[in-house]
């Protein structure tokens, strides 16, 4: 993975995308954008360009799925076939099967899930353009879907990948710098309740270099946290404008 | 992949959590025993059976040439599978990897690749052209808790013992010559698993643990101390406080591993 075929921060300091370490890549929100799905967001995080809808909860089908005590919370996670330079198969991939995965359970500790029982909630993330800490971003929008789709939740979720790149610590890796860099550690977060639901790692950390990772990213997580909190609040204040 | 167990059980293995003791009287932070046997199957290029408590996990390697990926021209390649065998337990099924099973797979692969456990760039035989790739095979042979350590350490224990065969470039052909060498090794990843039972951390859950806890978190370590992949898993959520505590822990117990089995 680290093998330097070329600089990743230059002599000032500066990533390739003219970014600080602890700068975050531009990021914008929207949340209630797909007229069908009972909740939905958008999200762009540099390249990146997420959709997030949300349906239920509902009837589940298969029905022998259903529990009796609570719902059930099923996500997917699929990449657009051009949203990558080489084209992606639309078939799930092991990746994607895993990703699915760990963004359920990172959003799952936030959704009160025992108020509807025998009833199923499906989150759908649709990855048009990928460049770099899609699963994070595919989180924060997910979130947002939820809460659109008025899904009484403990507090929204929120994710942010931190990583070593040139033996610096840097904040919210782009595609260049997760191939080409040393470490990558995405993570999520319930802000209010300063609970971690999602933490993956690949690379090489040392225990002093995980810790000062993980608290940038958890940094990272808080600073979206804001503007997340805004793009929910935006929704309801540009319905106002239109009345007038 | 969790049956049922009773309320008076879950209950009683919170209880003793809370006063620092477990089921099976081990300590918190203790590992079952642990056995680690290699070259079981004779047919594969490497082999290894890890009991874990009474969870059995058994690995074969398979070299095959192949081309390399276009992204790494001189490198060899790794792919790990699982299969979780119905025989295991009532639980699982027969069928394609489902989602535990491929989770498994991509845990164990990433300690391994993401450590540089194999020396990668030894396995290239013509750059862009021909590079031997490594099938891992984990086959869970009996499902007891903590697949994902005894998998972990299954799978480096059969590449410990795996060999490449020998060959020669003559004309532009690969051609095979009598004899064996040792797969490139250099680093021994350990994966360390903890599961949070009522707030409190436990490491190597025992099957009836896994089914009452909150969430889990792999942490695997190289040689040197150092992290080198890590996966959350389960509904449940860390605070930031117990995740370094769990990084300083699992180090801690990998060295340990790594020392019994003098690797």
């Amino acid at each position: 993975m680290s093998r330097k075929h070329e600089k990743l921060i230059d002599k000032k300091g500066l990533r390739l995308d003219g970014r600080k370490p602890e700068e975050l890549r531009p990021i914008k929100i929207e949340v209630g954008i797909l007229p069908n799905a009972d909740g939905s967001a958008y999200i762009q995080q540099g390249k990146n360009k997420i959709l997030a809808g949300v349906f239920g909860p509902r009837e589940l089908h298969p029905k022998h799925l259903a529990l009796p005590d609570r719902t059930v919370l099923r996500c997917r996670y699929h990449m657009a076939p051009f949203s990558v330079q080489e084209r992606k198969s639309p078939a799930p991939s092991r990746r994607d099967i895993e990703l699915s995965k760990v963004i359920r359970e990172s959003l799952e500790p936030a959704i009160f899930l025992e108020y509807y029982p025998r009833t199923g909630i499906d989150v759908f993330v649709e990855i048009l353009q990928a460049d770099g800490g899609t699963r994070c971003a595919s989180i924060t929008a997910a979130s947002l879907a939820l809460a659109d789709a008025g899904i009484p939740m403990r507090d929204l979720v929120t994710a942010c990948a931190a990583g070593k790149v040139d033996n610096t610590i840097v904040l919210d890796l782009m595609d260049a710098e997760d191939k080409k860099g040393d470490a990558d550690v995405p993570v999520a977060l319930m802000p209010n309740f300063n609970a971690v639901t999602l933490l993956q790692m690949d690379g090489i950390l040392t225990l002093k270099e995980f810790e000062k990772t993980v608290n940038l990213a958890l940094e990272g997580c808080r600073k979206i946290y804001v503007m997340q909190k805004e793009a929910l609040k935006a929704k309801y204040v540009s319905v106002k404008e239109v009345k007038e | 992949m969790s049956s049922i167990i009773a309320r008076v059980k879950q209950k009683q293995i919170a209880d003793l959590i809370a006063k620092g003791k477990r089921l099976d009287g081990r300590g918190l932070t203790d590992y079952r025993e642990v056995k680690v046997e290699q070259g079981v199957i004779e047919r594969a290029e490497g082999s290894a059976r890890v009991l874990l408590g009474k969870t059995e996990v058994m690995v074969g390697t398979k070299i095959e040439m192949g081309k390399p990926f276009p992204d790494t021209p001189d490198e060899g390649a790794l792919a790990v599978n699982v299969e979780l065998v119905p025989l295991a337990s009532p639980t699982f099924e027969p069928g394609p990897p489902n989602e535990n099973a491929i989770e498994l797979a991509r845990v164990v692969d990433r300690g391994i690749r993401e450590s540089k456990a194999i020396d990668f760039e030894k396995l290239c035989i013509e750059s862009g052209k021909k590079v031997f790739v490594i099938f891992v095979d984990v086959y869970v042979l009996n499902h007891d808790g903590n697949m994902i350590d005894a998998s972990a350490l299954a799978a480096l224990a059969a590449l410990l013992n795996t060999k490449m065969f020998n060959y020669e470039i003559e004309e532009d052909e690969v051609k095979i010559k009598p004899g064996y060498t040792p797969l490139p090794i250099m680093k021994h990843p350990i994966a360390v698993t903890f599961a949070k039972i009522n707030d409190k951390l436990i490491i190597d859950p025992h099957i009836e643990e896994e089914q009452v806890m909150d969430t889990r978190l792999t942490m695997t370590i190289d040689d040197d101390g150092n992290v080198c992949a890590m996966q959350k898993g389960g509904t449940g959520y860390f605070t930031p406080k117990q995740v370094l505590e769990v990084a300083r822990i699992a180090k801690e117990k990998s060295e340990e591993i790594r020392k019994k089995l003098k690797w």
